[in-house]
């Protein structure tokens, strides 16, 4: 074991991996060529349609010990994976580890697998009940969890071979080019797909939908495209997304939108030029109203928008006020139906939305973030992925990557969750290292890192509520109680990987 | 102080908790909570103080943590105590 930067222990070798502990955001450098992938010649000009999925596992030679990937843009409306990994265990293959873009808690079908060796790893975070069980000991399968950035990054540089992505596709022809516009599963940008259709060794387009050729507009080419299957269906189209995302209506969760507003105003960051990332949550989508109405009086003509894409930002877009916006996730069908209408609405890879190891992905642009937190420790440092109760329930998502590229993150969380301090001595997980966190704002005060005295300054002028982050906690802990340490077994069953690859904390087993 | 019946106070409700009061011939308290491994002893130590409050010297007490704070701890202990007549 070797302590990180931060004080984690960080094991030297896991699932049979040399491990780098991290040290900083910023100055670990990429040893590596891209990887590659045979070059194929397909000189047929009819169709790649195989007849069903089993049928394409075996054309692809999937065998045992290798990687499949899938992607997360169906969310939790996704059905393939589930049918996929039924297929391999159907045809007896063992030890098949799991590169998707995210798991979700409609994957929870996949545990039967897990237990009898189907599924033997996975090199992407999950949602939901896996992740539970991973954390109680109950569920053997090391786990890697990684950032949108952080997991382009792997397939990329090839840390992570995928053997063979299954990628849903939701309007699709019969020679593999394929986009997420259009369809029952229409999912929007397909951002999360496109680096596994560049770097996995096979790449299948699953569909639901077989259009006449040619599939436009072309999301991906043919040329990269194998071997293409027809199903049924490829998931729930009503959880694959919102129908709505709604603005908050929680008095907390207002008040904290309305700090978070004041931040943005103080941080002389809302001129020309803008660039804002929000997440779908209510207060997220409470401060985005409050950065509509702040453009609209002050007349500022932003430059893009950010991240998964939902209604509002397309409505800012309509209304001119971004440029552009910068999709590598739908969020609801506003932006569904927008990204196929709105030549400013931008689909853009995973790699390029946040992949630290490029020339600069479009997180480096970004002004301001609103990011959310489970726990807020005293140095900033942020968890998203383990509940207080230590289980390992959620992903990381672009967490870290819009950190550490935006000039100011800011986290809003209420202070207090169902009794439990949300600002606290030490979170559970670091997901995000506090270097990279600027502003903490809660319904009870806000944090400045250290980093920002100007915007603190401006902050205590404009009569804002800034505490220190200490004092913040001791009145927390003072309404709260100060919660109990968990226990945790010795052994590390997964991993929280930072967006350089580097391990930033180990998810351990809950003691019983 | 006796408990003459059963008395229920509470929701299931986040941040609220459920608490059922019934006659026993001695003091026994069952918590069950969502935030179970970082705060029962703060809860046990809320309703004992409560109780003690008001010599509660007997009666079970079952309560259902949804992570409520110690004052909603203590105004479902006792409105349970008064619906269970305990309470004068």
């Amino acid at each position: 074991m070797v302590l990180n930067s931060l004080g984690r222990q960080i094991p030297e070798i896991f699932a049979g991996k040399k491990q780098i502990p991290y040290s900083d955001p910023w100055s670990l450098q990429p040893n590596a060529e891209r990887s590659t992938r045979a070059i194929r010649r397909i000189n047929h000009n009819g169709s790649k349609l195989l007849g069903s999925l089993r049928e394409a596992i075996i054309a692809t030679g999937l065998k045992d010990g290798m990687t499949i990937s899938t992607h997360h843009s169906l969310r939790n409306g996704d059905h393939l994976l589930n049918d996929l990994v039924k297929e391999i265990d159907a045809l007896g293959l063992r030890d098949i580890k799991i590169a998707s873009s995210s798991i979700h808690i409609v994957h929870a079908e996949l545990i039967p697998y897990i237990r009898k060796g189907t599924i033997t790893g996975l090199e992407c975070g999950v949602n939901g009940l896996i992740g539970e069980l991973i954390s109680k000991g109950e569920l053997d399968c090391p786990i890697i969890v990684r950032s949108h950035g952080g997991r382009a990054r792997a397939l990329i540089t090839g840390e992570v071979p995928v053997d063979v992505a299954f990628l849903a596709a939701p309007c699709c022809d019969e020679y593999g080019n394929f986009n997420g516009y259009y369809g029952p599963s229409a999912c929007g940008s397909l951002g999360y797909a496109m680096v596994d259709a560049q770097h996995a060794h096979k790449v299948v387009a699953v569909t639901d939908n077989l259009v006449p050729y040619p599939a436009i507009p072309v999301g991906i080419p043919q040329t990269v495209v194998d071997f293409v299957v027809q199903v049924p269906t490829l998931g729930d189209p009503k959880k694959i997304v919102s129908s709505t995302t709604r603005v908050t209506t929680d008095p907390i969760g207002l008040q904290i939108a309305k700090y978070a507003a004041n931040v943005i105003e103080c941080s002389g960051l809302m001129k020309n030029g803008f660039s804002f990332q929000t997440g779908t949550g209510g207060i997220s989508l409470s401060v985005a109203e409050h950065v509509r109405n702040m453009m609209r009086k002050d007349k500022i003509k932003g430059s893009f928008g950010c991240g998964g894409i939902t209604g509002y930002f397309v409505e800012m877009l309509e209304e001119g006020l971004f440029e552009a916006l910068f999709d590598v996730q739908c969020f609801d069908l506003k932006a569904v139906e927008s990204i196929g209408r709105n030549r400013g609405h931008q689909e853009i890879t995973a790699g390029t939305y946040a992949n630290p190891f490029n020339c600069g992905a479009v997180v480096n642009r970004l002004d301001c973030v609103i990011i959310s937190a489970t726990e807020i420790d005293v140095d900033f440092n942020v968890n998203v992925n383990t509940e207080s109760n230590g289980y390992l329930l959620h992903n990381t998502g672009g967490h870290c990557d819009v950190a550490a590229g935006a000039k100011l993150s800011i986290v809003v969380a209420p202070s207090i969750r169902g009794r439990l301090p949300i600002v606290r001595d030490a979170v559970t997980t670091i997901t995000t290292p506090g270097e990279t966190v600027g502003v903490i704002v809660t319904e009870r005060g806000i944090a400045v890192n250290d980093k920002f005295p100007d915007l603190k300054a401006e902050l205590i002028k404009h009569r804002v509520p800034v505490k220190d982050i200490r004092e913040l906690r001791d009145e927390i802990y003072a309404i709260t109680g100060v919660p109990k340490p968990l226990q945790f077994e010795d052994k590390i069953v997964g991993l929280v990987e930072y967006r350089d690859g580097s391990i930033i904390d180990v998810i351990r087993q809950v003691a019983a | 102080m006796k408990l003459q019946k059963r008395g229920q106070a509470g929701t299931m409700q986040s941040s609220d908790l459920m608490v059922v009061v019934e006659p026993a011939d001695e003091l026994v308290i069952e918590i069950e909570s969502t935030v179970k491994k970082q705060f029962e002893h703060l809860i046990r130590a809320k309703l004992e103080s409560v109780l003690a409050k008001h010599g509660a010297t007997a009666g079970r007490i079952s309560v259902s943590d949804r992570g409520a704070l110690d004052y909603a701890i203590e105004a479902r202990l006792e409105a349970a105590l008064q619906r269970a007549g305990g309470l004068s």
